[in-house]
């Protein structure tokens, strides 16, 4: 077996290949010098000084103590057809069954200027640079992106003591996209009281500064002087190392209900980069880039290459997790169960108010598809109460489709 | 079997109570409480429940 990719979703692969029964080989491939580690702390408690990097490592499970770890390496091609991957250090692997467990890397910003003082978060090695740069004295910080990365440090870096923290954002309101209106103009007011600029509906023209960014170009000509720019602008996903073998990787890869890619049994996809139809929702393919998604996957892939492995096929039901996902700023979390995003149009504050701890419910007609709590704990084990009812909802319909 | 939760780490998530909900359960303020010496047959769950920990923060100690 070999799995590309050696982030969470890699880990729990090569764990779940083992709870599914396979006691052959196992090779994990990651082009990161560490072995699998917990990203979400990365934004929070690693960037606030909180957490050590060496605190995030997963705990090894015995079932994997002889699966060989390729390390600081790269999958640089795939040749399905001939079940054999090459990396970039010039080595050759051959498989039975192939795991795609490559997951995203931050986009970029192609604006003009300097490259010096901009960041992402993805990495331990970009959240250490990032952090050294957050405690200088004085310095200005500007975070283009108001989604959950963008929101995260935003909060981190106000903690840390920034007094100059601007969030710019295309869009009106921060995480508007995941969490529909209510909600986003609740989050924008709790930003603003906690000390976060924002610089909403406009879009970020260029970087001004010689070799070092000193100020963001909005695109009415506006420039905000920064020392340090934090881009979250969303996500690409690694999946050049499979181009030339015919699959869909046009956003992550395509998977069937089984997880497996191309129509070929013996290679699946796990983790964020993988794009699957959730039964228990539209049918439509999609990536979802949550905590959760790589352990449901890999259980239900692992599972999937492994009947086929010993030719049992067509016993696994088609995969249809209950997508779950928080995130953790000021003081505050927030914490959703099932697709709000499909119910967006429909959303009823179903506890509390807006203004203080709050749960709203998204909908599709009279379907509850979503929940979201804002607030503190207390208002998030409330949310938690209604997973039992999102889990007891029929499928959505497929609408439009043709099958 | 022993559970072990490092409370220093415990933010309160409340994935391990959908894991294994016969040995971990929140109050009504959202605080994690839970089991420390369940029975062995719960082990799978137990495990379950330590994976899905957002924080890393159960242990199982034999």
């Amino acid at each position: 077996m070999v799995v590309v990719g050696a982030s969470m979703a890699g880990l729990r692969a090569a764990e779940q290949l083992r709870a599914a029964g396979w006691t052959g080989a196992v090779t994990v491939v990651g082009d990161e010098p560490h072995m699998p580690y917990n990203r979400p702390p990365l934004s929070k408690e690693v960037l606030a000084g909180k957490a050590a990097f060496d605190s995030l490592a997963f705990t090894p499970k015995g079932s994997t103590a002889d699966v060989e770890w390729r390390l600081g390496t790269k999958a640089v091609a795939a040749r399905l057809d001939e079940r054999a991957i090459d990396l970039d250090d010039g080595s050759t692997l051959s498989y039975d069954g192939l795991v795609a467990a490559t997951g995203m890397r931050p986009r970029r910003l192609r604006c003009p200027g300097p490259q010096t003082g901009r960041h992402t978060v993805r990495t331990l090695t970009d959240a250490r640079g990032l952090r050294d740069e957050l405690t200088r004295p004085g310095v200005r910080v500007v975070v283009v992106g108001a989604g959950f990365i963008g929101c995260e440090v935003a909060a981190t870096a106000v903690a840390l003591g920034v007094t100059e923290v601007t969030v710019v954002d295309p869009l009106p309101l921060p995480m508007v996209g995941p969490l529909g209106e209510l909600l986003a103009g609740a989050l924008l007011r709790r930003h603003e009281e906690r000390g976060v600029r924002f610089a909403l509906g406009t879009a970020v023209a260029g970087f001004e500064g010689g070799d070092r960014v000193t100020g963001v170009v909005l695109g009415d000509g506006t420039v905000l002087p920064a020392d340090v720019v934090v881009e979250s602008v969303g996500s690409v996903a690694n999946v050049e190392w499979l181009d030339g073998n015919g699959l869909d990787v046009g956003d992550g890869v395509l998977t069937d209900e089984w997880l497996r890619v191309g129509g070929r049994a013996e290679v699946v996809a796990v983790g964020d980069v993988a794009r699957f139809p959730n039964a228990r929702y539209d049918g439509v393919p999609r990536r979802v880039e949550h905590w959760s998604i790589p352990a449901d996957t890999a259980k239900h892939a692992a599972k999937s290459l492994a009947a086929h492995l010993a030719g049992r096929e067509g016993e696994l039901a088609p995969f249809a997790p209950l997508p779950t996902f928080w995130s953790d700023q000021h003081d505050f979390r927030l914490q959703s169960f099932g697709a709000p995003v499909l119910g967006i149009d429909d959303v009823r504050v179903l506890d509390g108010d807006p203004d203080g701890d709050v749960l709203v419910g998204y909908h599709v007609g009279e379907r509850l598809v979503g929940v979201v709590a804002l607030g503190g704990h207390a208002v998030a084990t409330k949310a938690a109460r209604y997973r039992a009812e999102l889990l007891k909802q029929p499928a959505l319909t497929v609408q439009g489709a043709s099958k | 079997m022993k559970v072990v939760v490092d409370m220093n780490k415990c933010q309160d998530h409340g994935q391990c109570v959908f894991a294994a909900p016969d040995v971990f359960s929140m109050d009504d303020d959202g605080h994690l409480l839970y089991v420390s010496d369940p029975d062995d047959a719960l082990r799978d769950e137990v495990e379950e429940a330590a994976d899905v920990c957002p924080l890393q923060a159960i242990r199982i100690e034999d």
